[in-house]
């Protein structure tokens, strides 16, 4: 017997109907995703899920029949979560968004493992389960709780609540590694042995401490990284959901998070020059192998590089972009496609202008003279004192075949070559884009602190071909 | 195994690579937002925390169930809201008046 949902048409069941509400609803999370991931429809496409979200909960309460104590319930908790979800989110300053994604991702993740024990508790009570719905109870409630401690823990770290520097001590990877034993016996003795509500609660407990371990040797700095892994994970444990609910749009949901944010977790640990092994795993390293160094950073220092792409829509999307051109820019001939990718920024509205270093160049005024034959308005052009308490207030800064100029040794180091040289202050911007023929990682020639700056992307390539590149990125953007 | 379990490894499966896929050419500036956005998606578990607290039985499954309601609610709701004042700057800028060069 079915119960017919559209009464009157070519007989559409309720499951079916359900079903296919769901894939609107997936469909519209796929489209979400798309638009999330270019700059033009991103705003869009984060209402675009929000709709399928809409529709995927309005499809989730058909069938169900809770009593009005429960629907009170239902209605308070959603009404609870909507207020501080809402609040948070909007009085959250921008500078302490990083923490903010790391709490609402973790909720999730609790909130995942949490579905998976009920399930659990209310149907073993009846009979014995599938062994591949024990097995999913487990990875959820693990995975989950691992994300939600683990998310607290990067919260409490971002919002300097306790130290942002990795925590170590003598044989954590043992701990660790017992932990993960532990886990691991709990949940085979739970997929193939016997069933126990309470050893699931042993289970989420240890999950919880796991996740804390996990986080603990990892660095401030490389949180972001880290968040983007925990937001994969809660996808996964809620795809788990899914399977342990027989639920089709939490598998769709749940992995396409789980599966894009793996990718997106590899993609910023690239473009900050780190691996994800290195991320999560350096600092334990550095307990057992204390050979390094004195200076500590020296060796391992790596460079962030960039593409073109990425970086013509970081500077479409500026405020105010510097441009300090060197003797480089002046041998590469390209002085040109300077003057092409300031006009494309001005279309846009981004504020241009070029840092005129006294020795840039081969003589004083040659970079003025070079420029001004590509036509840059001269009022562009800015002398070094003129310019050097702009680079703060810049988003931007295209260092462009430059290098000893802004090379901050000059300022703080007293054994340098050039020290007590005046320099621009392109260490001052929140980016710095270097853009230079080829670097190998470890040049030891004049060493430029600024490339290894956290703030800066290296562009390699010819200064002019690198130029008109970002021109056509620009246009795009 | 059953259809409806094949059915969800399936589903599973082709989800996973549309999710890679869908993705695949973010720029840097937008790994934040993007973050940020999957992480609301994530949120549909609310649909599972609804349904298990419908269903549930005694104090404790329903205090359980209330708390992954409200959790589940906080992923959603804040999410969605945090992505979207990230992509408050993305706002098409209005250029400038054309130079007449």
């Amino acid at each position: 017997m079915h119960k017919y949902l559209l009464v009157g048409t070519s007989g559409l069941t309720q499951a079916e109907g359900v079903h296919l509400a769901y894939l609107v609803a997936s469909v519209l999370f796929i489209l979400g995703l798309k638009q999330l991931s270019s700059p033009k429809g991103a705003r869009k496409g984060n209402i675009t899920a929000a709709v399928g979200m809409v529709i995927a909960l309005g499809t989730g309460l058909v069938g169900l029949h809770p009593s009005s104590t429960k629907i009170i319930l239902i209605v308070a908790g959603v009404a609870f979560g909507l207020v501080v979800g809402t609040v948070s989110a909007r009085k959250v300053k921008m500078t302490a968004m990083p923490q903010m994604v790391a709490a609402f991702n973790g909720v999730g993740g609790g909130a995942a493992a949490l579905v998976s024990v009920e399930e659990y508790a209310r149907l073993i009570a009846h009979s014995s389960q599938a062994v591949v719905f024990v097995l999913t109870v487990v990875f959820s409630v693990v995975i989950g709780c691992v994300s939600f401690a683990g998310s607290v823990l990067a919260f409490l770290k971002l919002q300097e609540l306790m130290t942002g520097r990795p925590v170590t001590y003598p044989g954590q990877q043992v701990v660790n590694a017992l932990i993960v034993v532990a886990i691991l016996a709990i949940a085979v003795f739970l997929i193939g042995f016997g069933t126990s509500v309470a050893l699931v609660v042993v289970l989420l407990a240890l999950a919880l401490v796991l996740g804390v371990a996990f986080v603990l040797p990892i660095g401030g700095a490389d949180m972001p990284v880290v968040i983007s892994m925990l937001n994969a994970f809660t996808g996964l444990a809620v795809a788990a959901t899914g399977f342990v609910l027989g639920n089709t749009v939490l598998i769709v949901g749940g992995t396409l998070v789980g599966a894009s944010g793996t990718l997106l977790t590899k993609m910023m640990g690239d473009s900050m020059g780190r691996s994800l092994g290195n991320v999560l795993f350096a600092a334990v390293g550095k307990v057992t192998s204390s050979t390094g160094a004195s200076t500590g950073e020296g060796e391992t220092r790596s460079v962030r590089t960039g593409t073109a792409d990425d970086i013509g829509v970081m500077l479409a999307y500026s405020h105010k972009v510097i441009i300090v051109p060197g003797y480089g820019l002046a041998v590469a001939q390209a002085q040109h496609a300077a003057r092409e990718l300031a006009s494309a920024l001005e279309k846009r509205g981004v504020e241009v202008s070029y840092a005129i270093h006294p020795v840039a160049g081969r003589m004083p005024g040659h970079m003025n003279v070079l420029l001004a034959e590509a036509d840059v308005p001269y009022e562009q052009l800015k002398e070094m004192d003129e310019i050097n308490d702009q680079f703060k207030l810049a988003d931007a800064v295209l260092v462009v075949g430059a290098n000893d100029v802004v090379n901050p040794s000059a300022r703080n180091s007293p054994s340098s070559p050039i020290y007590g040289m005046p320099i621009l202050n392109a260490d001052q911007a929140k980016n710095i884009v270097f853009m230079k023929r080829s670097m190998r990682p470890g040049f030891a020639g004049v060493d430029n602190d600024l490339m290894f700056d956290p703030k800066t992307i290296m562009l390699f390539g010819d200064a002019k071909d690198s130029l008109n590149k970002l021109v056509a990125a620009v246009k795009a953007a | 195994m059953s259809n409806a379990l094949i059915e969800y490894i399936t589903i599973f499966v082709l989800a996973a690579f549309v999710g890679i896929e869908v993705i695949s050419k973010v720029p840097t500036i937008l790994h934040t937002p993007l973050m940020s956005g999957s992480n609301a998606i994530h949120g549909i578990i609310l649909v599972g925390a609804i349904a298990v607290e419908a269903n549930a039985h005694g104090a404790l499954q329903l205090t359980l169930g209330l708390i992954a309601v409200v959790l589940a609610t906080i992923n959603v709701v804040g999410g969605f809201v945090v992505t979207d004042r990230m992509l408050e700057m993305f706002k098409a800028r209005r250029p400038v008046e054309e130079k007449q060069d």
